[in-house]
């Protein structure tokens, strides 16, 4: 094989979380009762709309989660040699971005460098001037091209993208259309968006997702569409590289907290007495230090360990995945109290309830109560905080990035961006592209989660049903 | 109502001590001293003898638990436990790794910290409630839906785009207020001006946006109903009724916070380097120091823990219905 497969800590957590949620997604499609609250979410056009966004968000984490070292040579005919360097899928995708690096700082689509240098002409004149950069528009034989060449690429892109697009309408009107239907009648259907699922609001969304994926695509090999930062990295692509940052944060911080909250909660609100005053004394001390200064307190005590313990790490990947791994578990530690207290509170009231006490009057054993009647009783309520904490949680990365307490300085995410861009922004002239790229992906993924959580809770929250 | 404090005031204790127990664990037992000096000094090659004198210079020479080589009660108070944990219950702090005395900075730095954070928050609360209020008054108008998506879009963007963003435009471009720093007097105006106004800002989204919830909630209920069919206006309805009574779920999140006012918020007074608890802490941080944090994680605890005891006692004053028991 050219290469060897890497399963990094976090990717297992990975592949585990999208296992579970493929199956809690067949279970909820064959129970009827389990559909109806999610068939209200796919009928707000605003959230279907968030998903498609956020699905881009997920294949580019995945992408990014599959991880492995390229083959460097075979010795003796037998003896295979692999990299250090880890590698993903995602960077196999974006090779050109990743290897073409400048020596400095490039603003978006520059062909210039963004600092002066002496350059030495053939004649042995000697002149200071912004340099050609080695890749961003090298295609360009004269540098007053670049916006006819921008916009003749940015247009036949986006006809490229819509091209794609009208395609996949086509392929989607043919699979929806009646069997009695005409095209014609199924087109002006979706047009005017007279459906159960706003299907017009999902295809109006992947259109544009297609048409500036398109652009992307065709433009970022030939330029730098993010400028390049203090060291010459493309930072769209370090944006890219970001997305499994916030998305491993977001996701797996609930993953490692929620067997936690769900078992103490339910055991607290069911068996009460002593359990329930050992549960609560323990979720009242948690809750009472400040989340910042506990994540602090134990980064810093991980630090030490691994300062002095080098020998555990065989790679800076390694290292930077294993401090990302006891992030999210720290932050689940601080953020499992919340939920826990909502599901005692909720288990005390059922377990009062009349279909409960049958269970126990017919000789189901406490376990099996818990597991069959009151859990699936309090899941909305999970679901609920799980997507609702989302958001939050990849806006609390930044932050903590930023205060020196959060992921690897050396891992890619847009905390990082925005704490090296704080210094950028006082040079001159302003280097605004770095934050400008953690702005635009944060602010997509978070208002997209923002947008889709709030319909989730609207469907499936008991008090706001009508 | 005097017996219900002091019973709370007790059932804090048992709190603060495992507080106290976990802190203890994750700085001594997760890392040894040894290790703790071993990061201060730097590097492999650090002789025993280096660590052995940093860690007596700080009294971390001493057993963890239980000292068998002291006399009588020494046996118990001559060890770490005793010296650097249970001293902060009388919030002795001791001093950090530097040497400072970590009280004294403490006592220092707490009246920038809650000069930038009293504004943000008497200010906040104010703006966030007539923000609220005036999207339940135009409930259901495209006032009201333009605000809400507003509020959305706000709490979708991180407070350090706020931050970054308010210094460069104030700051850096109309050159209004300096972009960090800090004075005593009235010079201070100048550098909480921006700081205050960024936090205000910041909080817009998510806090409107729930108030606004809290809002339409009290609405739907029939002693406004009551209060319309008598005749008042719509403004006597919100403010005299409504308010009122939304007041209690608002006052939950809110109360809880005011003693941690104190310590300040970390992000802001590193921005714009005001000299408070908050930067002190991030310092601690970068700098490894761990008898700071530990001190000021004991201290956090403390002043949450005196939060909710104040929410419950402003419970009972602004809502007659609940009677501490």
């Amino acid at each position: 094989m050219p290469f060897q497969l890497e399963f990094l800590w976090t990717d297992i957590l990975i592949y585990l979380l999208l296992a579970s949620t493929l199956a809690f997604t067949f279970y909820t499609l064959r129970h009827e009762h389990l559909r109806v609250p999610w068939r209200q979410v796919a009928r707000r056009p605003m959230a279907m709309a968030s998903l498609v966004v956020l699905a881009v968000y997920v294949v580019v984490g995945l992408m990014d989660s599959v991880h492995y070292r390229p083959l460097l040579e075979i010795r003796n005919q037998a003896e295979r040699v692999y990299s250090n360097e880890v590698l993903s899928l995602l960077d196999k995708l974006t090779t050109t971005l990743r290897t073409r690096v400048e020596k400095t700082y490039s603003a978006p689509f520059a062909v210039q460098a963004y600092s002066k240098e002496t350059v030495e002409y053939p004649d042995g004149r000697h002149a200071r001037e912004y340099p050609r950069l080695t890749y961003g528009g090298a295609h360009l034989r004269n540098p007053q091209d670049r916006a006819t060449d921008i916009a003749r690429r940015t247009g036949f892109a986006a006809l490229t993208g819509i091209g794609l697009w009208l395609v996949s309408v086509a392929g989607f009107l043919w699979w929806w259309r009646g069997s009695a239907e005409s095209w014609n009648g199924a087109a002006r259907r979706l047009w005017r968006g007279e459906s159960q699922i706003p299907w017009r609001a999902i295809w109006v969304t992947i259109g544009v997702v297609i048409v500036l994926a398109a652009n992307a695509a065709s433009l970022s090999p030939l330029y730098h569409i993010f400028g390049t930062d203090q060291v010459g990295q493309d930072v769209f692509y370090k944006s890219l590289k970001s997305i499994r940052t916030g998305l491993v944060i977001g996701t797996l911080t609930t993953l490692v907290m929620l067997p936690f909250a769900a078992v103490f909660g339910i055991m607290a609100g069911y068996f009460r007495g002593w359990v329930d005053d050992v549960i609560q004394y323990t979720y009242t001390t948690l809750s009472s230090i400040p989340g910042v200064l506990l994540i602090a307190a134990a980064i810093l005590s991980l630090q030490v360990y691994v300062g002095n313990h080098p020998e555990s790490f065989h790679s800076a990947t390694e290292r930077a995945d294993i401090r990302l791994l006891f992030l999210c578990l720290i932050l689940g530690v601080t953020s499992w109290t919340s939920l826990c207290r909502l599901l005692r509170g909720e288990t005390l009231k059922l377990r009062e309830v009349d279909y409960i006490q049958a269970a126990r009057a017919l000789g189901s054993s406490h376990v099996s109560v818990m597991a069959r009647h009151v859990l699936p009783n309090v899941m909305h309520i999970i679901l609920i905080t799980v997507v609702l904490d989302f958001s939050g949680l990849v806006l609390a990365e930044a932050v903590l990035s930023y205060v020196g307490v959060g992921v690897d300085p050396t891992m890619d995410s847009w905390g990082n961006m925005i704490n090296s861009a704080r210094l950028e922004m006082a040079r001159e002239p302003v280097v605004w592209w770095s934050l400008a790229s953690a702005f635009v992906f944060m602010f997509g993924l978070v208002l997209a989660a923002n947008l889709f959580s709030d319909a989730v809770r609207d469907a499936f929250d008991p008090r706001l049903r009508k | 109502m005097i017996a219900y404090i002091i019973r709370r005031l007790l059932y804090a204790i048992p709190i603060l001590i495992g507080v106290n127990l976990l802190t203890f664990a994750l700085f001594f037992f997760v890392n040894s001293p040894d290790d703790m000096a071993r990061v201060h000094l730097g590097g492999k090659r650090v002789t025993p003898e280096a660590i052995e004198k940093w860690k007596q210079d700080r009294g971390y020479d001493k057993p963890l638990l239980y000292n068998p080589a002291g006399a009588g009660a020494g046996k118990l108070t001559d060890t770490i436990f005793y010296r650097h944990s249970l001293r902060l219950f009388v919030l002795e702090f001791g001093r950090s790794d530097n040497g400072r005395n970590i009280g004294y900075d403490i006592r220092q730095r707490m009246w920038p910290s809650l000069a930038i954070a009293l504004p943000i928050f008497i200010v906040g609360i104010l703006a966030h409630i007539t923000f609220a209020m005036l999207l339940a008054f135009f409930r259901g108008s495209y006032l009201d839906t333009a605000g809400v998506v507003l509020c959305v879009v706000m709490m979708s963007v991180s407070t350090l785009f706020y931050v970054i963003g308010g210094q460069y435009l104030v700051s850096m471009l109309l050159r209004l207020v300096p972009v960090s720093g800090y004075d005593v007097g009235v010079d201070a105006v100048k550098f909480l001006a921006l700081p205050v106004l960024v936090g205000v800002v910041s909080g817009i989204g998510a806090s409107t946006r729930l108030y606004r919830t809290l809002f339409l909630e009290e609405i739907g209920k029939d002693y406004v109903r009551t209060a319309r069919a008598k005749g008042l206006s719509e403004l006597r309805v919100l403010f005299r009724h409504v308010l009122k009574n939304a007041m209690i779920p608002i006052l939950t999140g809110v109360v809880v916070v005011i003693p941690l006012l104190f310590t300040g918020s970390l992000i802001m007074e590193s921005f714009f380097g005001i000299p408070g608890l908050g930067s002190y802490t991030i310092d601690a941080i970068n700098s490894q120091d761990f008898a700071i944090v530990r001190a000021m994680v004991f201290l956090g605890s403390v002043l949450y823990i005196l939060g909710l005891i104040l929410t419950d006692i402003t419970y009972t004053l602004v809502d007659p219905r609940v009677r501490l028991s």
